[in-house]
């Protein structure tokens, strides 16, 4: 098959913010890509630079050193024309659907603003229109009940997936959704992803889907690929199956460890503290020498892992890995039974 | 599991707690519930957004905000001494003994229950001078510290580090266990715990939970969790509790609940959970939302979304019914009309 141009890919991207305690490295040297109709899911602890990476992604921010590409052109020596298509290609769900909608504009206004600035309806009835079409894909029907409603009207799901909608009034061909669904009810929120895999399958919307929560990201990218993040760096990479299932950096697998599952007997089985050294993570201006996992990771060895600084490395099977104990071994090890539970 | 043959450490019959709204009028958030909860038990509270668990856990402990109040039903504990106590009956001295010594609460959102601006140790400091025992002499400094000191590792957290922080120093995780570690103070037989893993991070998450595990099998103290995350639930509970619109509609032991649930809602809210070891199996949301307090539906009150329902759901509000009896609370009860045909299956869409 010959290599598809990704809709979007970061090269070399990093983002450093300056304070006054001191420089904040946030993301290093990060390279993924998200192809269209493909699921990128970033997963990692809070601060590891998801959101970061997103906004570049995004074009919201600018990386302080590497590239971010649209369809191969680089966004930051783009022409404004270009610009402007990239940015209505490329929408960014927000993290919090408490703060991302306007309170004083109804869903109507909300929704059909865009429609309208962008002629891509040419007017207020088409407006009306293709604003109800747009809430019948995100399920909120029959939508004249939600039209003329505003945002304190709805509940956060409802108001989640208003953001969705509007993500989808310019035709999109890549959706940023940043923890959407975190902060939704276990029913809510599986109504939600439902929703978001059919715009995937039936609209063939690229998808960078944020979320620290491993099995969401099961879930949802399912046939697409996982990127792990710590410190501001992936260290692991690879097909969602195979990373969920078979996990080869010992970050990963401490994640997986950890998550709780809801299964009585399947949970009795996980290892105290994700098998992990200590729980808290190192601060980002104060990172540890070498490996910056070292401090926390049970296959720490001294002298290498304190020292030397592992680079993402490419195993069997496409999966990349950033360790040194699992690069010296250079091939992917069987399924572990011991690792998230056994199954 | 803990199997036991004593007296139930918590009683609770047909509890209402009601919440006075701006007009005059006032709405009952939980509407009837009895339980018991033996010593060394966990119980977990599960249930989507506004069903009622918070405002349960506050009215066992007395400790509704001001417009909140239980106009019926009764709570009965029995603690150390085996007297038993009337808590709705208890004056406010003896209720503010009782609630360190006997039973403590650790709120949902960690960061509301510290002052900002004292030092954690200042924190402890002040908690164990305000409950120690009339007429005893004044406690020492270096007595709080080795009592605060102690509390700590007892949670896992390096006192010299954590003492001398501000809330704020502190990350999510860390700050829920000091809490913790603060409701242990005077050695309570009974914890309350809202969310205490709610918007923490994986790992710290995983951290709180293993910490939590440790303290009871130390300590052994009765715990009521209240949690929307079921899979907090199954790795903490020897018995789960699920409400729906301020009713307890089915308990049992973890087993029953996550492995046989007889009510469609529970049954619906665990095939909601995705889960991250084996197979991927079908997920899908439960339609329709909870309904409102002041327009609950006439029969079941889950009959607007429930996929079993037939005619008699829409006039029979069902109680508790018995599905398998066990002693100690131990029971598998669903507020289900048709809970014999309710059959809990995991579709899968692709193999591990
Ligand atoms: N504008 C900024 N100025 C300074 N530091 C920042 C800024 N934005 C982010 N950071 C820091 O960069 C790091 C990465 O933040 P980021 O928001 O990307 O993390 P995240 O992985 O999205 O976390 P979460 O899961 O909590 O959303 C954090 O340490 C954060 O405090
Ligand atoms: N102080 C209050 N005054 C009036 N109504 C209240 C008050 N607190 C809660 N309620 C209402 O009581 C019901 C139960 O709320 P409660 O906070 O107990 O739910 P919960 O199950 O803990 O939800 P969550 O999972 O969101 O914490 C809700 O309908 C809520 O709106
Ligand atoms: S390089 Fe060393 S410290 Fe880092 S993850 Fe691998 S084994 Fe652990
Ligand atoms: S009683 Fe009827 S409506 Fe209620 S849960 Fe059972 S079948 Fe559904
Ligand atoms: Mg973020
Ligand atoms: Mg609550």
């Amino acid at each position: 098959m010959p290599e598809r141009t990704p809709l979007i890919s970061l090269r070399g991207a990093s983002q450093t913010f300056h304070s006054k305690s001191g420089d904040i490295p946030a993301v290093d040297n990060v390279d993924i890509s998200v192809g269209p109709g493909e699921v990128l899911c970033l997963v990692g602890e809070s601060g590891c630079g998801k959101t970061t990476s997103a906004r570049m992604a995004a074009g919201l921010s600018r990386p302080t050193s590497g590239t971010v590409e649209f369809e191969g052109k680089d966004i930051w020596s783009m022409s404004k024309e270009e610009f402007v298509t990239f940015r209505k290609s490329v929408q960014y769900v927000h993290q919090d659907p408490y703060a991302s909608l306007n309170p004083i504009r109804d869903i109507h206004k909300t929704l059909s603003a865009p429609l309208l600035k962008h002629g891509i309806a040419k007017n207020r009835s088409e407006g009306w229109t293709q604003s109800a079409e747009l809430l019948r894909r995100v399920d909120l029907t029959p939508p004249e009940n939600y039209l003329p409603k505003f945002p304190h009207q709805l509940s956060g799901g409802q108001r989640q997936r208003v953001a969705v909608a509007r993500a989808l009034t310019l035709n999109p061909k890549l959706i940023i959704a940043d923890e959407s669904t975190s902060m939704l009810d276990v029913s809510i929120r599986v109504g939600m992803l439902n929703m978001l895999g059919r715009l995937r399958d039936e609209l063939g919307v690229g998808f960078l889907f944020i979320t620290h929560d491993l099995a969401i990201a099961k879930y949802f990218g399912w046939r697409g690929k996982i990127a792990v993040m710590y410190l501001g760096r992936v260290v692991e990479f690879g097909d969602t199956p195979d990373v969920i299932n078979n996990p080869q950096h010992p970050y990963t697998k401490a994640l997986l460890d950890a998550v709780p599952e809801p299964d009585p007997d399947l949970t009795k089985t996980k290892k105290p503290g994700g098998g992990l050294r200590s729980a808290d993570i190192p601060s980002l201006r104060n990172l540890p020498p070498g490996c910056t996992f070292h401090p926390r990771c049970p296959l720490f060895e001294e002298g290498t892992c304190n020292t030397v600084r592992p680079e993402l490395t490419l195993l069997d099977s496409g999966r990349q890995v950033s360790c040194h104990v699992v690069a010296r071994r250079g091939s992917i090890n069987a399924p572990a039974g011991a690792s998230a539970g056994g199954s | 599991m803990t199997q036991t043959t004593d007296q139930p450490i918590l009683s609770v019959r047909d509890l209402v707690v009601s919440y006075r709204s701006g007009n005059g009028q006032s709405v009952d958030a939980v509407r009837g519930v009895s339980f018991d909860l033996y010593p060394n038990q966990s119980l977990a509270l599960v249930g989507e957004s506004g069903c009622g668990k918070t405002t349960l856990g506050l009215g066992l402990l007395r400790l509704l905000p001001r417009l909140g109040s239980i106009p019926a039903g009764t709570v009965t504990y029995r603690g150390r001494s085996d007297a038993e106590v009337d808590v709705l009956a208890l004056p406010k001295n003896d209720l503010r003994r009782w609630r360190w010594r006997e039973a403590a609460m650790v709120f949902q959102g960690a960061m509301n229950s510290f002052n900002p601006v004292l030092r954690i140790i200042d924190q402890m400091g002040d908690t164990i001078r305000a409950h120690r025992e009339k007429g005893s002499r004044s406690v020492s400094k270096s007595e709080i510290w080795e009592r605060s000191a102690d509390l700590m590792r007892s949670v896992r957290l390096e006192p010299k580090q954590v003492l001398p922080s501000y809330p704020h120093e502190l990350s999510g995780g860390m700050r829920q266990r000091v809490l913790i570690a603060m409701s242990l103070l005077l050695d309570p037989k009974l914890l309350i715990l809202d969310e205490p893993t709610t918007a923490l991070d994986i790992l710290t998450q995983r951290a709180v939970v293993d910490v939590l595990q440790e303290l009871r099998a130390e300590r052994k103290f009765a715990m009521i969790f209240i949690s929307h995350d079921l899979g907090v639930a199954a790795e903490l509970a020897d018995r789960v509790a699920t409400m729906y619109a301020g009713r307890i509609i089915e308990t049992g032991t973890a087993s029953d609940i996550f492995y046989s649930p007889r009510h469609p809602y529970t049954s619906g809210l665990i095939n909601a959970v995705p889960p991250v070891v084996g197979d991927l199996p079908e997920l899908a949301s439960i339609p329709g939302s909870p309904p409102g307090l002041n327009s609950l539906p006439p029969g079941c009150k889950f009959n607007p979304r429930c996929s079993y329902v037939e005619d008699r759901c829409l006039s029979t509000d069902p109680d508790l019914l018995t599905i398998s009896a066990r002693p100690a609370g131990m029971s598998h009860e669903a507020a289900c009309l048709r809970w014999q045909d309710v059959v809990h299956e995991r579709k899968v869409v692709a193999r591990a």
